[in-house]
């Protein structure tokens, strides 16, 4: 009859085992994204006169449904220089953040390259430099020529092959951002 | 040709008259119990019509000889057992278990008859993998081990996340029975193994089929049982070691197991492995980051007595794995990139280390199980078990965040089980039970991204009742049913936008908690009513011929990633959407089962249909623009699905020690609402081995395997374009396509010595991909970035004392 008892033991332990989860209502904490980029702001500011051109891509719900938005302030002129520089942000924190201070932090590993539409006539520089000696990208130049229209894209690779012929091909990695533009040249 | 004369010698003569052959057989095997299988020495067998009289040594092990071909009636005695009387057909040198009443003392009036002890179904058609064969796969994984079995492939993802895939159904669709356990470790992601070391299994059963009701009904594809060995009710102390060295990965891994048993029931195993490879290689190239460093280690221990003892189980796992660095991408056009390249695009040199992306997964798991026997009852048995799962995935990050898990998810189940197994009559055995599951899943939000699964409560109940019948001799049914009641209760996040643009803010308005930002919190609560049912009936036409019919209904509760997915899944660089809606699977299968058991020629023809209903798939429907590129999106949708098939084992003795195995499998799956074929099903394949295996020569054993893999015909188109600004043109990522058919072939052999009178070593030398092939596999999830590992030579050690 021991074992009796003893198996009764047992199976009240294990009862009581079980009952003891954990009833709380709290609600979990949200996350809001601290990589995601939401918004690329490229500046050109010509060399001279002239206004600043911004062009900006948007997505605030990152990889949600809604499509990433796309806005050029102006036309280029033509046979000029603008000093370009790229900014990027994740506005769905507040304030936002720059995420641009982390990749000129890592400027080994990151790089932005710039693909120029077989139409448009301009060609870009780099000028700035990491640790290594090796362009970033943050920085540039871009040098037009005569009127015409066409695709600038701006690409920010993870991890690329450093030191690359500054093609995509070239420098392999993971893209971290990949923002097109329509550009016009007048 | 002697073979043949004979065998048509013996179909002459045979029956006529026994005086014409010879007669030097001999009549060997063991006598064990009938409860625990546990061995019974000084057990002494007496044959009828002849003066012999043999005992079984320490082991239980007997040997008569001098035996002609014919029937035998002999008895079987042991002090502690009911005298029973067998008749038994000698038909050459033939083996016999006897399985005796033991402890009938303790019985009084109660017989308990029949295989008490086994606790799946008998009615279908099981392959076992035994301890030999799994110590082949010490260095591999459960998955590997599996996939020597017919109808069994892997879904893998690189070389190490190796998930077994029954009759073409995987991941929540395959329950895994861990010592009694069903394990719940997140099986839902194609990319997660099952958290098991193949070094603490002692048995390895497949069921193509939901036969276990026992453990659940939602076997849709299959349910796979690890046992440990029963320890034998003596005084005894033994236990092994096994050492691993392979070439390729240039790893080594450790297992040691020791086992002290007692005369009075007392036993406790205790068992650990370590396991550490590098960097794989391809006959061309090293594929970076996929080491893997896994530590495991288990505790069994109980008490075996007849009327009532106590099992007790703890293990632990943890493995570290890397995945390859080329297979981590940003969006579609890194993919296109990746998919044209035909050597992966990061190939760096050899190292241990293992970086982002990685898994790091910790498993514990443990059980109490108390049994008693009841006069007019049956036994009586409650388990309690406690399993704690933490996945962590790291992917490539940048900044502050670069060492942070980006999944980090525990997961807690409690199980409460209460079986009874009870005989009605002699011939009628009735199982039944009842199971409570508290499961709770937690999302650490501090990963700063968010959550691929939600935090959740999960709340099970089931009852289930399997009887068979024993007609006659030869004819078995058996007919069982299962319910169960599945309660979930999450809180999950979704993106506004998503909300919206699938029309969740008409359908479930009812669940918002709170709106915040861009997101929204919900709190969905799901419940879910499952029958599962099954039928079965085996018939044995003599002692060689059997045949097994099988029908199974299961079904499958959706699960949280299948629900509650939405965003982008990192490793396989897509967006992937979940539905709040779905239903539960339900699937019928019917397979039957026609096997010959024979010396010298033995088969088994397994042919199988399963229509699944509601069946879950997901599948790629648009591309979606973010800042990082463009991605392609998979939706989860349900549809009607067929998969039919079938699976061929043959094996034949040239001699007594040559032997052909061969086995082929065939499985097609039909999306039916599309009518197209089912993704990442299993092309056909065969393997056929030559074994030449002489117990003489050190019991020495050669074996040449080759393996011929046939190309996938049938694969939905989900290829898609994607605008590439670089070319300023629209290119097609391939996805779709099947790799070409392959052949490899594998070499192992071992040898065994004896060292002293109580412990064995064995040398085993093996050699994978013996012609060092380059291909690639239809079913690895990592296959158009790389091959598949090239050569590799492993040697083995095993000591046993």
């Amino acid at each position: 009859m021991k074992k009796i008892k003893l198996l009764t033991a047992l199976l009240v332990a294990g009862t009581l085992f079980v009952s003891c989860s954990d009833d709380d209502d709290n609600t979990p904490e949200i996350v809001n994204e601290e990589e995601l980029i939401t918004t690329v702001t490229v500046t050109l500011a010509p060399e001279g006169n002239g206004d600043d051109i911004t062009l900006q891509l948007q997505d605030l719900d990152g990889d949600g449904s809604d499509k990433p938005v796309y806005t050029v302030s102006g036309s280029l002129a033509a046979n000029m220089v603008y000093d370009g520089s790229i900014v990027l942000w994740n506005e769905t924190e507040s304030p936002a953040e720059n995420i641009t201070e982390e990749v000129e932090e890592e400027g080994d590993e990151h790089q932005f390259f710039y693909s120029v539409g077989t139409g448009l006539d301009l060609t870009t520089e780099y000028a700035d430099l990491d640790e290594d000696g090796n362009p970033i990208g943050i920085e540039f130049t871009v040098t037009t020529g005569e009127a015409s229209t066409g695709t600038l894209t701006f690409t920010l690779r993870h991890e690329p092959s450093k030191p690359n012929d500054g093609s995509l091909a070239d420098a392999g990695g993971e893209t971290d951002v990949e923002a097109s533009f329509d550009i016009e040249i007048e | 040709m002697y073979m043949l004369l004979y065998a048509i010698s013996m179909l002459l003569f045979g029956s006529i008259s026994p005086i014409s052959q010879d007669c030097d057989n001999t009549l060997s095997g063991t006598v064990i119990d009938l409860h625990d299988s546990s061995v019974l020495s000084g057990a002494l067998l007496i044959v009828a019509g002849t003066e012999q009289a043999v005992q079984t040594d320490v082991d239980g092990n007997y040997t008569i000889t001098g035996l002609c071909d014919g029937t035998y009636s002999i008895q079987v005695s042991h002090p502690y057992c009911l005298t029973q009387g067998y008749t038994v057909k000698v038909s050459g040198n033939t083996s016999k278990i006897f399985r005796l009443e033991h402890h009938l003392e303790e019985l009084n009036e109660v017989t308990i008859k029949g295989e008490t002890y086994q606790r799946e179904a008998k009615t279908i058609f099981k392959n076992k993998i035994s301890t030999e064969k799994l110590e082949d796969f010490s260095n591999g994984s459960l998955g590997d081990a599996l996939n020597s079995l017919s109808g069994v492939s892997s879904l893998n993802t690189g070389n190490a996340v190796v998930k077994p895939m029954v009759h073409g159904l995987h991941s929540s669709r395959v329950v895994i029975v861990n010592n009694g356990v069903r394990m719940e470790d997140q099986e839902w992601g194609a990319e997660h193994a099952p958290n098991i070391d193949v070094n603490s299994v002692g048995n390895l059963t497949l069921i193509k089929g939901a036969g276990a009701l026992q453990y659940g009904g939602g076997a849709v594809g299959g349910v796979i049982v690890a046992d440990a060995l029963k320890v034998p009710v003596k005084d005894s102390l033994y236990g092994k070691t096994l050492w691993n060295l392979a070439s390729n990965g240039r790893g080594s891994s450790v297992t040691s197991q020791l086992t002290k048993s007692y005369q009075n029931g007392w036993y406790a195993t205790a068992q650990g492995t370590v396991k550490r490879y590098g960097d794989f290689e391809t006959p061309d190239y090293v594929l970076s980051n996929t080491g893997i460093f896994e530590r495991s280690a288990s505790l069994h221990f109980g008490l075996n007595r007849f009327k009532y003892g106590l099992e007790g189980y703890y293990s632990f796992f943890k493995n570290e794995i890397g995945i390859l660095r080329a297979s981590h991408l940003g969006g579609a056009s890194d993919q296109l990139a990746a998919i044209n390249s035909n050597r992966p695009l990061v190939i760096e040199d050899f190292t241990y280390d293992i970086a982002e992306p990685r898994q790091d997964v910790t498993h514990h798991l443990a059980r109490l199980k108390i049994f008693s026997r009841f006069e007019g009852l049956g036994k009586l048995s409650l388990q309690y078990d406690f399993q704690r799962n933490n996945r962590l995935e790291y992917d490539i990050r940048v900044g502050d965040d670069a060492d942070k898990a980006s999944i980090d998810l525990e997961l807690d189940t409690h199980t409460v089980l209460l079986d009874l197994d009870s005989d009605l009559t002699e011939k009628i055995n009735l199982k039944t039970g009842v199971m409570a599951r508290y499961q709770t899943n937690f999302a650490d939000p501090t990963t700063g991204i968010r959550r691929l699964i939600p935090d959740y409560d999960k709340y099970d109940l089931g009852g289930y009742a399997v009887a068979d019948y024993d007609l006659n001799e030869n004819l078995l049914i058996e007919i069982g049913g299962r319910f169960d009641y599945t309660y979930m209760d999450a809180f999950k996040f979704y993106r506004t936008s998503t909300w919206e643009s699938r029309n969740y803010d008409e359908l479930y308005p009812d669940i918002i908690v709170e709106e915040t930002g861009n997101q929204i919190l919900t709190n969905p609560q799901l419940s879910f009513y499952n029958a599962s049912a099954t039928a079965a009936a085996t018939y044995a036409f003599d002692d060689e011929y059997k045949i097994f019919f099988n029908y199974s209904l299961a079904s499958r509760a959706p699960n949280p990633s299948e629900l509650f997915s939405e965003g982008l899944h990192h490793s396989a660089s897509r967006i992937e959407m979940g539905d709040l809606g779905f239903k539960s699977e339900i699937a019928h299968k019917g397979a039957m089962t026609f096997e010959r058991q024979n010396p010298i020629f033995s088969f088994s023809i397994n042919p199988f249909i399963n229509s699944i209903n509601d069946f879950i798939v997901i599948e790629p429907t648009s591309i979606e623009q973010t800042i990082r590129g463009n991605f392609q999106v998979w939706e989860y949708r349900q549809t009607d699905a067929l998969l039919l098939g079938f699976d061929l084992d043959a094996s034949y003795a040239f001699t007594e020690n040559l032997r052909l195995d061969h086995q082929f499998s065939f499985v097609k799956g039909y999306d039916q609402s599309r009518e197209e074929p089912l993704i990442s099903m299993p092309p056909v394949n065969t393997k056929n081995s030559v074994v030449y295996q002489n117990p003489k020569i050190n019991n020495l054993q050669l074996a040449l395997q080759s393996e011929f893999v046939f190309r996938q015909n049938e694969f939905p188109n989900n290829n898609f374009e994607v605008y590439i600004p670089q070319t300023e043109t629209n290119e097609i990522v391939d996805v779709s396509t099947s790799p070409d058919a392959y052949h490899v072939l594998n070499f192992n052999s071992s040898v065994d010595f004896n060292i002293t009178q109580k412990s064995q070593l064995t040398v085993g030398f093996k050699v994978t991909n013996l012609l060092d092939n380059s291909y690639r596999n239809y079913l690895n999830r990592l296959r158009y970035y790389a091959d598949e590992l090239g050569r590799n030579y492993l040697l083995n050690l095993k000591l046993n004392y």
